[in-house]
């Protein structure tokens, strides 16, 4: 098994997708197929934004196994009121600074969602929020 | 089409990937919305997009895309090129908008993917 941790800083546009860019390598160079690399990492890229986007700070467990890659991240910030609402998309409560990033119409949870075999979403208001995501290397 | 033939049609300049110019490329998508190319799950997309900014190079990794039209003369900032030059992207530069850059590319033979 392989494991890695990361931390994202709040605001920190110019670096959001640093880890992503990382676990695509490693993917590759365990050669897994390709379409699960996307997948995984469109998904994990979406989610380092939202942390950038939304939050103070984060934490990002990427543990890679023989099967399946588990990606788990946990930030601190203003959490998400109600979750149903923002799995939908055009949902969003981005800023006007995160919109000139090319994000913030609200597609990025629906993106993960598409893009991932499981996910888990807990979240509490003013405390922070845990996103947790399991892609299999091969079809279940 | 090869890269560099779209690059003349567009009057454009490649600023990274020069190496990469003898590519061929037959589909493309337009969009300042990085979340709506993160959508796309065909590879080898040709992106023309008037964000200029680390994270439609970081978009574009993701993706698997290997060209990234900017339009409206927009130039690609030093940590873009070198993003790009490491992900193996052509970064082209181009003075016409999007729609005119769309409408040529399209003509020229590129396909749409919706």
């Amino acid at each position: 098994m392989m494991e890695f941790r990361f931390e994202i800083n709040g605001g920190d546009f110019s670096n959001a997708g640093m880890i992503s860019s990382l676990v695509k390598k490693t993917l590759k160079q365990l050669n897994i197929d390709g379409m699960i690399i996307r997948r995984t990492v469109v998904a994990l890229y979406e989610a380092e934004v939202n942390v950038v986007a939304h939050a103070y700070s984060g934490v990002v467990n990427v543990n890679i196994f023989p099967d399946k890659i588990k990606i788990k991240l946990t930030d601190k910030g203003t959490g998400i009121a109600d979750i149903d609402l923002a799995m939908q998309q055009g949902y969003s409560t981005a800023s006007p600074a995160v919109r000139e990033m090319g994000f913030g119409a609200g597609m990025g949870l629906p993106n993960i969602k598409n893009n991932t075999d499981e996910l888990n979403l807990e979240s509490t208001v003013g405390v922070g929020t845990t996103l947790e995501f399991t892609n299999f290397f091969e079809p279940k | 089409m090869k890269i560099s033939e779209f690059k003349d049609i567009l009057s454009g300049k490649a600023v990274s990937g020069a190496h990469l110019l003898d590519h061929e490329v037959k589909v493309a998508f337009a969009s300042d919305l990085m979340s709506d190319v993160l959508t796309i799950t065909e590879d080898n997309v040709l992106l023309i997009t008037g964000l200029a900014n680390i994270q439609a190079i970081r978009t574009a990794e993701m993706s698997n895309i290997h060209c990234v039209v900017l339009v409206r003369n927009k130039n690609a900032s030093c940590e873009m090129i070198r993003l790009a030059e490491e992900s193996d992207i052509v970064i082209i530069e181009t003075p016409y908008s999007l729609f005119r850059t769309s409408g040529l590319l399209f003509n020229a033979g590129l396909s749409p993917i919706y």
